[in-house]
């Protein structure tokens, strides 16, 4: 009996032992694998053509993948843009898109053509703010935010023609893949200069911009 | 081998499945689909029951974690053959979050996740027969 019940525990041991040095382990090569790609392919970070807001020439990327359609983004949206004008002559966000829910590609191709009449970040609040009516999982409505646009004074019609542009599905398929490469598996997700947050959440991303301006 | 330790041995088999999954999830950040769920719900609860059933023995352990194991199967092989594309992917129950035709990674060109989990219940499932049987014989 008591060598048995050594047995079981030394296999428990030993399985949650294992389970703890691979995740050691693993975050290491992720690490690493992260740090290389942003010293030599730090496209894959920030490409020319995402939309930036901040800094110029910054000391800090940040980088956001997002997706207009996911409540998580939405959620964290006036804490980021916070986070970015408080340092804005040091900080440069760069979206990149992340579409993984249904309507994401689609109004992802709205905020584009935005781009367009220099609507950007207005059209972007926008979807966020009235996310819950027209990106509600159970009941999506895409088509409500027609009626949305005009609110912050976007040309509804030129948008139509602007987003059916095919450079605008390019950009998109970039950023999938970019994402990809990046082990972007939620969103948000957050690169601060190429490093990704050790984990999820507002503190963790205050923090390692703040480290990163040091 | 005595009943006990076949026990054991199955009881590791499922433990080392509910550490590995976890070990996708939560460490590589994998998102579950919604067969893997079903797996999930089948597998876990062997680690508890099984260990139950070991001290002290219970012979009736077969009858507990049998039904698990084999409902956990047929997920499983469900899973395969999606993966393997025999049912295509319009037939799969599962579109919103994560389709579960995604594969996530392949090791040595054969061993996917639902391949794992597949082969974990398989050797349940002979195990617990093979323990049931010893139970019989060391009456």
């Amino acid at each position: 009996m008591k060598n048995k019940k050594n047995l079981v525990v030394f296999a428990l041991i030993a399985v949650v032992g294992l389970f703890l040095g691979g995740m050691f382990a693993y975050n290491y090569v992720e690490n690493q694998r992260m740090n290389f790609l942003a010293s030599e392919n730090s496209q894959l970070f920030v490409r020319d053509y995402a939309p930036k807001m901040g800094a110029k020439d910054p000391k800090v990327y940040l980088v956001e993948f997002l997706d207009p359609e996911c409540e998580s983004c939405r959620a964290f949206a006036p804490f980021v843009k916070e986070l970015v004008s408080k340092h804005k002559d040091q900080v440069q966000l760069v979206i990149r898109y992340a579409p993984f829910h249904k309507n994401s590609v689609f109004a992802v191709k709205i905020l584009e053509a935005a781009r367009l009449q220099n609507k950007y970040w207005e059209a972007l609040d926008l979807l966020f703010a009235y996310q819950p009516n027209w990106g509600n999982h159970h009941n999506p409505q895409p088509e409500l935010i027609w009626y949305y646009l005009p609110e912050a004074g976007i040309d509804v019609d030129k948008i139509r023609s602007d987003m059916q542009d095919p450079a605008i599905m390019e950009r998109i398929n970039q950023d999938v893949a970019d994402g990809k490469s990046l082990g972007v598996r939620g969103t948000p997700s957050f690169f601060v200069n190429g490093k990704p947050l050790p984990s999820f959440g507002r503190e963790q991303l205050k923090n390692a911009v703040e480290e990163a301006l040091k | 081998m005595g009943a006990w330790h076949i026990l054991f041995f199955s009881w590791f088999v499922s433990l080392v499945a509910t550490v590995g999954s976890l070990f996708f999830s939560e460490v590589m950040k994998f998102t579950p689909c919604t067969l893997c769920w079903y797996q999930r719900i089948f597998m876990y609860p062997l680690v508890v029951v099984l260990l139950v059933g070991m001290f002290p023995l219970d012979k009736n352990v077969f009858r507990y974690g049998m039904p698990l194991a084999v409902l956990g199967w047929f997920s499983a092989f469900y899973h395969n053959l999606l993966h393997f594309g025999i049912i295509p992917e319009s037939a799969a129950p599962c579109v919103m979050g994560v389709p579960c035709s995604t594969v996530y990674i392949k090791l040595f060109g054969f061993l996917t996740i639902p391949m794992m989990s597949f082969i974990a219940f398989t050797i349940i499932i002979i195990s617990l027969a093979w323990f049931k049987k010893r139970i019989a014989n060391e009456k």
